[in-house]
């Protein structure tokens, strides 16, 4: 199976590409456009910031490649958020994939006690339809977060969620396009199970 | 709910870790992919590699080091040691580290802490900082590893690190590092009260009452400690039942 890691100005390519090596899949990391619509699996990955990775896509034609896949496709941390509609991240207008998301600045506002920002480290999953990506023996396990905006709750595309001063999207799915806000390729076990969740379907 | 995370700390001189007297539970504890690999698959949630070798050479071994890591393990990891400029940051998180911890190069040169922030987000940027309380009742930051004595207040420099994009704040009570008598709770506390970003405890661990201790009276949002692992003293996979015996929320493996 031939997999595809979208090659832009966002980080942690590599570390990407080795979670995938962990679990024998061989990845190659393009910007190629031919490369990318032929992969049997594309992953969207990415650290880094909304607005200034949108200009990137656009400059270079991806925005139009990544709408167009066919495939499975695997949207991870700001990969996820690109592909909402809007993010208020540099006021980014994204790639509309999941349509009816605007994705947020977490605020304490309303809170008893202040969120700390970013929200770092290990919280948990729930499972709200179940799916081929996040089965239900997935909910409730820990999975490993670095993010600053999350993607509120949408009726039409979360597929799993997760509390942090507010309940936010997890997981998205849209036909092929799946997005994670979590990084698996950091996950450990959990993490792993979810990367070849994503080579089965 | 986040959980609250145990990191181990592994000195690295050489490629390789440095060892304690009682290093010998472990065979291959000398390798510091081996060991992290020990310390992920006992629960531990992140791991912090710190390069403590002189030469330039060992910067290179160090880099090739930090890529094996990259390429072995499933859980985030920090790397520090020698990072001064913005350039050995790139080279670090291309070779797949999550985030850098920098500790004397900020304090002399603080404007890197927003270079680092701006060019490759906040979450990258573990600003560490070793402080001593003197007669004088405040807590004075150190360099050098602890040698070098600044002007500089702990509370008032982090507050600056915080402004300047600082993701994380790595606390280090020098009066309370390698004494085993808990961690130094109540200025981690204060510290909880006044900043907004993630506090991570080290030094002065030696039971796993002061890891409770730390988060539900210190508040800290992660605790890490060298020693305690390395010796063997507290295995990572009871302590987390500890504290979750305790209603501390952990993850466990």
């Amino acid at each position: 199976m031939s997999v595809a890691i979208i090659k832009y100005n966002a980080g942690n390519l590599f570390s990407v590409k080795c979670a995938l090596a962990r679990i024998g899949v061989d990845a190659v990391v393009s910007d190629d456009e031919r490369v990318l619509r032929a992969a049997d699996r594309v992953i969207f990955p990415g650290v880094g910031e909304a607005s200034t990775a949108m200009a990137y896509l656009r400059e270079n034609g991806l925005d139009q490649v990544i709408k167009d896949l066919r495939q499975p496709v695997l949207g991870i941390c700001i990969g996820l958020q690109l592909m909402c509609a809007t993010s208020e991240e540099g006021n980014a207008t994204c790639l509309g994939i999941f349509s009816d998301i605007g994705v947020r600045r977490f605020s304490s506002h309303g809170l008893q006690e202040p969120l700390k920002i970013p929200h770092m480290g290990w919280n948990t999953i729930a499972v709200t339809k179940s799916n081929a990506l996040i089965d239900d023996n997935l909910n409730g396990e820990f999975v490993y977060y670095v993010h600053s905006f999350y993607a509120p709750v949408s009726k039409k595309f979360t597929v799993a969620t997760t509390t942090y001063g507010t309940e936010y999207s997890a997981v998205l799915n849209n036909n092929n396009f799946f997005a994670t806000q979590f990084h698996p390729e950091k996950s450990g076990a959990v993490g792993e199970r979810i990367l070849e969740n994503f080579m089965r379907l | 709910m986040l959980a609250k995370r145990i990191i181990p700390c592994l000195d690295v001189k050489n490629g390789e870790t440095v060892k304690g007297v009682n290093f010998v539970n472990f065979r291959s504890a000398g390798d510091p992919v081996e060991l992290g690999k020990h310390y992920s698959d006992e629960g531990a949630d992140e791991l912090v590699y710190l390069d403590i070798t002189a030469s330039l050479e060992g910067r290179d071994t160090f880099v090739s080091l930090v890529k094996r890591v990259a390429q072995n393990l499933s859980i985030p990891f920090t790397v520090g040691g020698g990072i001064n400029k913005i350039e050995d940051v790139g080279v670090m998180l291309n070779a797949g580290a999550d985030k850098i911890s920098i500790n004397s190069s900020a304090l002399r040169n603080p404007a890197l802490i927003s270079e680092i922030a701006g060019n490759f987000g906040n979450q990258v940027c573990v600003v560490a900082i070793d402080a001593k309380l003197e007669d004088d009742g405040k807590w004075h930051c150190y360099v050098k590893g602890g040698h070098e004595r600044t002007n500089r207040e702990l509370f008032e420099w982090a507050h600056e690190a915080q402004e300047r994009g600082a993701g994380e704040i790595l606390f280090t009570s020098m009066n309370h590092d390698g004494v085993k008598q808990g961690f130094a709770c109540d200025t981690l506390r204060k510290m909880h009260e006044e900043l907004s970003i993630p506090i991570i405890a080290s030094g002065g661990c030696g039971t796993m009452e002061h890891f409770a201790e730390v988060f539900d009276y210190g508040m800290a949002d992660a605790a890490l400690a060298a020693s305690v692992f390395h010796f063997n003293e507290i295995s990572i996979k009871e302590l987390k039942n500890y504290l979750s015996d305790r209603n501390i929320n952990v993850r466990r493996i």
